[in-house]
């Protein structure tokens, strides 16, 4: 239920982890709007499929324009809204399924790129909307609905494979701080390149791992979530890889880069690009006696 | 004896310049006023495998690319053997002489061109012996090759003069060695050149330029035989302020980053051929889904799979009307000549912003790589439709329901008013995924209303009172002419009906199926996919289909038509 839309019929489960994700983005993208002094009808939010894309339809506030596509393909879509209308905010919304597993031949060229997007993944390390089966995220020997014997595959590293493709921003956070998050998120829409906050997003029907995130300080049970030490140098390539190297959940930017972005290089073939019309191309072909 | 029209073939390996020697003949034959066509056939490879290229050189413009073959050139003994059947009655080989020879008496001669050609001082001069001698077989005007390769190699460079000088002796020496084999295979008669101006271009070419002429501005794409040239040709071309051209990834990042293109308010397009095109499908469902305007070129080669990749097949008809999965018919365009490749790659981009969809323009590898003089398009009649998009104030949702009695409701562009999802789940006004059975309902006879918008696409008729139709699509359009003109003249009461468009079709063209008449459909695939269609209508139609990679001859059309026709000829 949204309160824009009283209609619109999609619900997330009581207590999943999008919930503070969809607040997040939202302060983030009302943050960046009056940043930039923009309106909310420049920001465009690509969404992918699963319980997560459906963000694009429940963000309050005034409605910026979406994409809600085909499931994997958000990176290519916004690669084309990008460069379609290079001043939008292009912002791809989707989840650990769609984003590491079908859609994940695009990590490369979008990174090889720099594409100036940003990606927001929520990470429930399961396949929710189709109830439980095991994901790219999910841990080895787990059960679940499609692994009944337990998952034979190692899990992705989601943060240690955009480290090693060249995305120019990665930040971890989990969902449980929305005001953080939404910071988290409005930094990497300012960063010029291809940026991705990478979010735990649990899923409390499926997979719920809010426990084993953030521990049970009570008990004296450490979670796996861990704020990054002050002292940890993003721009550095060494600081970055030994974060990563370290067991457990960082919070915070782990790694960013200035590049130039694939529109920066664009402009320059630009310059250099030839410019003939219509009528020149055509006389191109001309039969000339 | 007089002729009108020659076909020359040249035929021997890949890498051997057979479709250069093709190509400066028609060149040379299109500046002396003759209309000419390329064709060639080659393996999937870069260098070597059995290739020819062939020019078919008339003084009337040129529909197909023949029956036969009038002058052979075979540069090796598998090109002869594999070639030699091909020869017209009276038809002559220029075999190469430095690579077999043949048992004498028969209707060829051999030559030496490497040889000759270095007496001339330059090595690379042996295409040009051998035009020389072909010209002279058929009795083409030397002044002609002259003045064709002046024009060639005046470079204003150093030692333009000597290799102009070498080529011209080439093509001397050739004719020589043809005069003295003493074989004449007729005289072509004299051409005058049309009072228009031309220019000579493939089918790929003049796609790529019709689109950026409609006003194209953002195209990706992905290698691909025969569809590779659009992609070049958009990267060489396809620049300056507001225009974006880029190789992607994939044909699944092609059509997905088209469709956000097409979304973020761009003329955005792509080309592919059959693969590619099967991967794009789920991308052109979203496209149809959401209403995004966007064209996809498929540069159809044999399939299925990998299937033949440079050669000529119609067989992606179904997949390119129903590529995707659920309720899904797109406008398709199927373009029969080369000019006509032009002129349907602008009406492709103005039928996509005026329904508010995906178009598919489908040609063929029989169109994309050949060569052509045509008239020059007017630019000036090129139309430039955009997409109505909606102002502030405008108090319409993107989704509203629409029943054509009412100009189609503008499309909300990124950066302006009317914020919506583009969604691919069903969708409610302003895009929001619903599954209510009102809004499947109306967004369903929305979709499919907006195709009454594109009733207004080109087509033939002709004597369609005759009991029998001939109605061809896509490139054996041209054959199909031929023998439908050869028929008429026997007296056949046949008729005739093309459509530039497969779907949907213009009214005219849909009263004369509706007439019960009996139509015959030329189509170079198995299933005989466009008849199929048509019966699936209540049409009366049955297929002609050839699927062995090459186009239609006019003579097997002839010969199969009157089998079809029956007691309809009274020759």
């Amino acid at each position: 239920m949204s309160k824009r839309n009283p209609e619109y019929d999609f619900a997330w489960c009581p207590g999943c982890g999008d919930f503070g994700v969809r607040r997040a983005l939202q302060v983030a993208l009302e943050g960046y709007s009056a940043e930039h002094e923009e309106p909310q009808a420049n920001n465009v939010i690509i969404a992918g499929i699963g319980c997560s894309g459906n963000i694009v339809h429940l963000v309050e506030g005034e409605q910026p324009f979406g994409i809600h596509g085909i499931h994997g393909r958000t990176l290519p879509i916004s690669f084309g809204v990008k460069q379609g209308n290079s001043d939008l905010n292009t912002v791809v919304v989707a989840g650990d399924g769609d984003f590491l597993s079908i859609g994940a031949e695009h990590l490369g060229p979008a990174a090889n790129r720099n594409v100036d997007v940003t990606a927001v993944v929520m990470d429930n390390g399961v396949y929710g909307l189709t109830k439980g089966q095991s994901s790219p995220t999910t841990a080895f020997g787990k059960i679940t609905a499609s692994t009944p014997l337990g998952k034979i595959e190692n899990p992705v590293s989601p943060l240690k494979l955009y480290m090693s493709i060249g995305v120019t921003f990665i930040a971890s956070y989990y969902s449980s701080k929305p005001r953080v998050l939404a910071k988290l998120i409005q930094e990497a829409m300012n960063h010029k390149g291809f940026s991705i906050v990478h979010v735990q997003s649990p899923c409390t029907t499926y997979n719920d791992t809010y426990d084993l995130l953030k521990g049970k300080p009570k008990e004296g049970v450490k979670g796996l979530a861990y704020e990054i030490p002050e002292d940890h140098d993003p721009t550095s390539v060494e600081d970055a890889n030994d974060l990563l190297s370290r067991p457990g959940i960082p919070l915070g930017v782990i790694f960013k880069q200035e590049r130039k972005t694939f529109r920066d290089r664009y402009e320059e073939l630009r310059e250099r690009s030839p410019k003939r019309t219509n009528d020149e191309l055509l006389d191109s072909y001309l039969l000339q006696m | 004896m007089d002729k009108h029209d020659f076909v020359i073939r040249f035929a021997g390996e890949g890498g051997q310049g057979l479709v250069t020697s093709a190509d400066a003949l028609a060149r040379a034959a299109a500046h002396a006023g003759y209309f000419v066509q390329t064709h060639a056939t080659y393996p999937s490879q870069i260098m070597g495998g059995p290739a020819s290229s062939q020019v078919r050189i008339s003084t009337t413009p040129v529909l197909s690319s023949g029956d036969g073959v009038d002058v052979l050139v075979a540069l090796n003994q598998y090109a002869y053997d594999h070639h030699n059947e091909d020869l017209n009655p009276g038809g002559v080989t220029v075999y190469n002489a430095e690579e077999y020879d043949l048992p004498e008496g028969g209707h060829y001669f051999g030559i030496k061109a490497d040889e000759l050609a270095k007496s001339t001082g330059n090595a690379r001069a042996a295409n040009m012996v051998t035009i020389g001698a072909v010209t002279k077989l058929i009795d083409f005007n030397p002044e002609e090759i002259d003045e064709f390769i002046r024009q060639r190699f005046t470079r204003g460079r150093e030692g333009d003069d000597e290799i102009i000088e070498a080529n011209i002796k080439a093509v001397r020496l050739g004719a020589e060695v043809a005069d003295s084999a003493g074989f004449n295979v007729g005289q072509l008669e004299s051409a005058t050149p049309p009072d228009y101006s031309q220019i000579i271009i493939t089918g790929n070419a003049a796609i790529a330029m019709g689109s950026t002429a409609a006003g194209c501005d953002f195209y990706v794409g992905y290698p691909i035989s025969p569809a590779t040239t659009v992609l070049v040709w958009m990267e060489n071309n396809l620049w300056g302020e507001g225009r974006f051209v880029h190789q992607v990834a994939s044909e699944i990042e092609a059509i997905n980053a088209t469709l956000g293109a097409g979304f973020a308010g761009k003329k955005a397009m792509t080309a592919t051929a059959g693969p590619g095109f099967s991967l794009m499908s789920e991308g052109l469902g979203l496209a149809w889904m959401a209403e995004i305007p966007m064209v996809v070129v498929n540069v159809q080669r044999g399939g299925p799979a990998t299937g033949l990749p440079t050669k000529s097949e119609q067989s992606d008809l179904y997949t390119c009307m129903h590529p995707a999965h659920g309720d899904i018919k797109m406008p398709v365009l199927a373009p029969g000549s080369i000019e006509e490749c032009f002129w349907a790659a602008v009406l492709a981009q103005n039928w996509a912003e005026r329904y508010q969809g995906p178009v598919i323009l489908m040609t063929e590898f029989g169109l994309a790589e050949r060569g052509e003089n045509i008239r020059r398009p007017d630019l000036s009649k090129v139309s430039q439709e955009c997409r109505t998009t909606v102002s502030e104030g405008d108090t319409g949702k993107r989704y509203d329901s629409w029943d054509g009695s009412t100009p189609l409701p503008g499309m909300p562009i990124p950066g302006g008013p009317g914020a919506y999802v583009a969604n691919g789940s069903e969708h409610d006004e302003i895009g929001d995924t619903t599954h209510l059975p009102r809004h499947h309902v109306r967004l369903m006879e929305r979709r499919f209303k907006k195709l009454d918008l594109l009733k207004d696409s080109p087509y033939e008729i002709e004597n369609a009172d005759a009991d029998c139709i001939i109605m061809p699509w896509g490139s054996s359009k041209g054959p199909a002419r031929e023998a439908y003109d050869r028929l008429r003249e026997e007296g056949a009461n046949i008729g005739w009906l093309y459509s530039l468009a497969l779907h949907p079709l213009p009214e005219e063209v849909l009263a004369v199926l509706k007439s019960g008449k009996k139509i015959i459909v030329p189509e170079l695939n198995y299933l005989g996919q466009w008849s199929a269609l048509l019966r699936m209508e209540g049409f009366n139609a049955e297929s002609i289909t050839q699927y062995t990679g090459l186009p239609f001859r006019p003579a097997d059309l002839v010969t199969r038509i009157r089998e079809r026709i029956g007691a309809g000829v009274t020759a």
